[in-house]
């Protein structure tokens, strides 16, 4: 490897909803950073090109790639993972779905399809089965078949979609 | 007492409910514990360089210039190991004839495979590590290799390992009756070739381990991605040479095993081996190539079969000539012969006929080495048997349900001993069937097929029944010689509070291993399953098990739990019957109080009982036993197996024009004995039909003709995906085993097991009307197309 890659860069980032700078390697990728200097092991390496959605977490706003995006660019973002999302009850409803339909058995790709479920509810509504299946494509499951998942997502769009018309 | 399981209104009637599993709340958080996710002081890393080639002499190792990257800490051989860990031979005295060389931690002067592990690269960091391990330089000389799996045997192919004689590792005929006799009376004989590809499990979480090791303590933790930590603490005290109680194997969570994480990999004794010659913790996770190339591999099965009825469709004989590959050792201590001897020992398994011959052929090559994956063998019995069936069926013109019905063991049937000398507690063929017809309609099915196809849609459904091999006895390992327990124990404690900790040998992979333990410890002492803390995969605390392989944590791991729950019950309530002055056989607990059982009436909580025995024992009477905790352990022994049975269905509609297969919906009727969390066996079911079904429809890996694997990653090897997979539907016969009082037999495989010949019949009943028929998994576009004539070069 180059010199060019040894080389470190500062950030300066929101984590969570609290400040951190760090000097990361110049070939550092998200998901480590966050892992192994931040301790928010909850976001997972697996296929480690950006196919199977287990790294998957927020940045500005939108489900991202932990395993294609580069710690150093995440100079200035708004990052969550699912450590944040958890402490401030932002998905609990899903969580919750997630644990009674038991729409998960490892849990390793959870953290990640828990990302991509939110960015698709956060659209509002209550998308059919086959939208939920498409959205969900990238994130891979082993463990459950997918059909549990879909079976929790389904039910908290609709109750999501249940409290905001009533 | 008996537990009154046909009384849902019993007291603490937790199995057979639908309770949460504990251990979900933390991993929706991201709370999980997984090997990757442990940091210890003083860790390194360790990556590995692996051989390039298919099969090479290793003439020579500089490994200065690794040792120049900086964090870079060590660079070690295959002979450095070799100075402390002994090799191992994969073999099983019971699979007679079964060879394999020794095999080391990593390769001395020889690689086998593409993905062999050659030099370990020790540094302060993963990076650092692998920018050491691309400066290794090896000097290899590359030798002749063995790829394919049909001229393995002949005399022009190499032998790849010249000291075993021939490159045949196993070879077993299963035999009954009179075979030739049989097909030559026959009204029809009809014979197909099937093959099943090689795949692997893709555990989203790679295999990982961290071992530490202690000199002043002599004590090595293993912390590890494992199905079975009793059995790893066996194997690395064994060729490390330390006494089994100096070693300890943790298994926190784990990201997805299905059997992949149940064997010994050479990478990972040596990363035991490096942290006992550092003395310090050595981490080692596998990248996602590294997955592809040294996971083991499964199923690569070519298959010469044919099935002889007379004109009722009654079978009179199934001859089977399976063919295998297992790469270029056996792996140990499990051995790579039980997948094609579980062939020859399942074919024809649902149904009553006479006469059988079935011979499995195991040979060596130059290629990752193969083992036991979720269903083992399986997948391959059940599509060559109803692969075969409904051949016969189309061939009589006979419905594929009626001809199985025709064939399948009357339930009245039991015991009885199959052909291929299994022996059968008690199935539910018939009722399955009819449950399976029931829910998914099976003529308004047939109906819908037909107005499709006035349409130009091909539609069609497949049927596939099965037997599925659970709760294994030392027959299946321990009477070869291997250090697999079958055994499993549990040990349940009551603390001063009244609170239970149960620490059971079976282990949770996401299974629900531990909301299963805990409803039965729930029920067998008398609290609430959120009042029981289980726990599992610790080999310093749980009793000495087997752990998770062959659907064998419910029925062998719940009955020790259900013994050892009711035997702390009875401990406490002789202290409660002293300490009230009562009838021992007049108190029950419920719901964590001791009661009268008659009325119901609260006589006393667990927390008062556990005050007085914990700090006030002086009041109780010297002689009275107050042993709060317990510990009891089960091992089957009148069956050497605990069969199952199922039935699946598939509907599926073919696009003649792309060769495109869409899963419309799938049905399974399983008859796992007594079912303890229902929400977890259907999840169980849904999920292994999801693994069956990407090896039907995608899952291949691919090798050219040097032993280069080509599709080493997920891009390029495909796995299901949520757009493409059917809403699944599970049903329910149960049938529980007589030779545990929980009767609960194994549910984990049974949806893999059967899904693949669902959807490969589903698919012929489709084309059948356009006179094409596909038999080799997967079931790709391009295989349909060329079944269809559409394409011929």
């Amino acid at each position: 490897m180059s010199e060019m890659f040894r080389d470190k860069i500062v950030i300066d980032l929101t984590v969570n909803g609290e400040a951190v700078q760090a000097r990361v390697p110049a070939g550092q990728h998200a998901v480590d950073f966050l892992r192994q200097e931040l301790g928010l092991t909850g976001a997972h390496a697996s296929c480690e090109h950006g196919v199977c959605g287990a790294c998957t977490i927020r940045i500005d706003g939108e489900a991202v790639r932990g395993c294609l995006t580069l710690a150093a660019q995440l100079d200035g973002s708004d990052i969550w993972t699912v450590e944040g999302l958890s402490d401030t009850d932002a998905i609990r409803d899903l969580q919750q779905a997630f644990i009674a339909r038991n729409a998960l058995q490892c849990g390793f790709c959870t953290p990640g399809m828990l990302m991509a479920v939110e960015e698709l509810l956060s659209k509002g509504g209550v998308p059919d089965r086959a939208v939920i299946r498409e959205h969900l494509s990238g994130n891979y499951c082993r463990c459950t078949g997918y059909e549990a998942i879909v079976d929790a997502v389904e039910s908290v769009a609709r109750a999501r979609a249940d409290e905001v018309t009533s | 007492m008996t537990l009154q399981f046909g009384n849902p209104d019993r007291p603490n009637s937790y199995i057979g409910k639908t309770v949460p599993r504990p251990n979900a709340a933390r991993l929706v958080e991201g709370r999980g514990k997984y090997v990757d996710d442990i940091v210890l002081p003083r860790m390194v890393h360790v990556a590995f360089v692996r051989s390039p080639f298919a099969h090479a002499n290793i003439n020579s190792i500089e490994t200065a210039d690794a040792l120049s990257v900086k964090g870079v800490l060590r660079v070690l051989t295959g002979a450095d190991l070799a100075e402390v860990c002994t090799p191992w031979v994969a073999v099983l005295a019971h699979l007679k004839g079964l060879k394999s060389p020794p095999e080391h931690p990593m390769a001395v002067d020889r690689a086998c495979w593409v993905g062999e592990p050659v030099v370990a690269v020790v540094a302060t960091s993963r990076a650092a590590a692998e920018d050491g391990a691309e400066l290794v330089d090896v000097d290899y000389e590359q030798l002749p290799v063995v790829t394919d799996m049909m001229t393995a045997l002949d005399k022009d192919t190499p032998v790849l390992h010249p000291e075993m004689g021939d490159n045949l590792a196993f070879q077993r005929i299963n035999e009954e009756g009179d075979i030739e006799a049989a097909f030559a009376g026959a009204h029809r004989v009809v014979s197909a070739q099937f093959s099943t590809a090689r795949h692997t499990g893709i555990t989203l979480e790679p295999r990982s381990i961290l071992v530490d090791w202690n000199p002043a303590e002599a004590q090595m933790t293993a912390y590890h991605a494992t199905q079975a930590p009793h059995m790893m603490q066996t194997v690395l005290a064994k060729h490390l040479n330390l006494a089994e109680s100096r070693v300890r194997v943790i298994c926190g969570d784990v990201g997805g095993s299905y059997g992949i994480k149940v064997h010994v990999y050479p990478d990972e004794v040596a990363t035991a081996a490096i942290a006992k010659i550092m003395g310090r913790p050595v981490k080692f996770i596998a990248d996602r190539l590294e997955s592809f190339t040294t996971d083991i591999h499964a199923r690569d099965h070519k298959i010469e079969a044919k099935i002889a009825v007379d004109k009722d469709g009654k079978i009179l004989g199934f001859d089977v000539d399976d063919w295998t590959a297992i790469g270029a050792y056996s792996v140990y201590p499990r051995t790579s012969a039980i997948e094609g001897n579980q062939v020859i020992n399942l074919c024809g398994g649902p149904y009553d006929f006479a006469d059988y011959r079935a011979k499995t052929t195991v040979v060596f090559q130059n290629k990752t080495p193969t083992c036991q994956y979720r269903a083992v063998g399986h997948p391959i019995a059940v599509a060559i048997t109803e692969g075969l069936v409904d051949m016969a069926a189309a061939e009589l013109g006979l419905d594929p349900i009626e001809i199985r019905r025709r064939n399948m063991y009357a339930d009245d049937a039991y015991p009885v001993t199959s052909p291929a000398k299994m022996r059968f507690e008690g199935l539910s063929h018939h009722q399955s069937m009819d449950k399976l017809v029931e829910l998914m309609d099976y003529d308004a099915l047939r109906a819908d097929q037909a107005e499709a196809r006035k349409k130009g849609i091909y539609r069609g459904i497949g049927i596939a029944a099965f037997i599925e091999l659970t709760n294994p006895s030392p027959f299946m390992y321990g009477i070869g010689g291997a250090r697999i327990s079958a055994q499993d124990g549990c040990t349940v404690r009551m603390d001063p509070d009244g609170s239970i900790v149960a620490l059971s040998g079976v282990t949770e992979q996401g299974q629900g291993t531990e909301a299963m333990l805990s409803q039965i410890v729930a029920e067998g002492v008398g609290v609430r399953p959120n009042n029981v803390r289980v726990i599992t995969g610790d080999t310093q605390v749980t009793p000495y098990g087997g752990g998770t392989w062959a659907s064998r944590g419910a029925g062998i791991g719940g009955e020790a739990a259900l013994r050892a729950g009711r035997a702390l019950r009875e401990s406490i309530l002789e202290v409660a019957a002293t300490m009230l002055q009562a009838d021992q056989n007049n108190l029950d607990i419920r719901d964590g109080e001791v009661v009268d059982s008659d009325t119901g009436a609260a006589r006393m909580p667990l927390e008062e009982l556990g005050r007085i025995v914990y700090f006030r024992g002086d009041t109780l009477p010297e002689d009275l036993p107050r042993e709060l905790v317990q510990t009891r352990h089960y091992i089957t022994s009148e069956y050497p197996f605990a069969f199952t049975n199922g039935v699946q269905a598939s509907y599926v509609e073919v696009d003649t024009d792309t060769g495109e297969v869409t899963l419309l919906k799938h049905w399974c009727v399983e008859d796992c004995g007594r079912i303890i969390n229902p929400q977890l066996v259907d999840e169980q079911i849904r999920g292994g039909i999801v693994q069956g079904l990407g090896g039907a429809l995608f899952e291949e890996i691919h090798y050219d003709e040097e032993g280069q694997l080509l599709n080493g990653s997920m891009a390029d090897y495909l796995v299901p995906m949520a757009a493409e997979m059917p809403d699944m539907v599970i049903g329910h016969v149960e049938t529980p085993t007589k030779e545990s009082e929980l009767g609960a037999k194994g549910a984990g495989e049974a949806g893999t097991a059967g899904a693949p010949a669902a959807v490969m019949n589903a698919i012929n009943d489709a084309l059948r009307p356009k006179g094409a028929q596909v038999s080799a998994m997967p079931f790709t576009p391009e295989r349909i197309l060329r079944a269809l004539g559409e394409i011929e070069d």
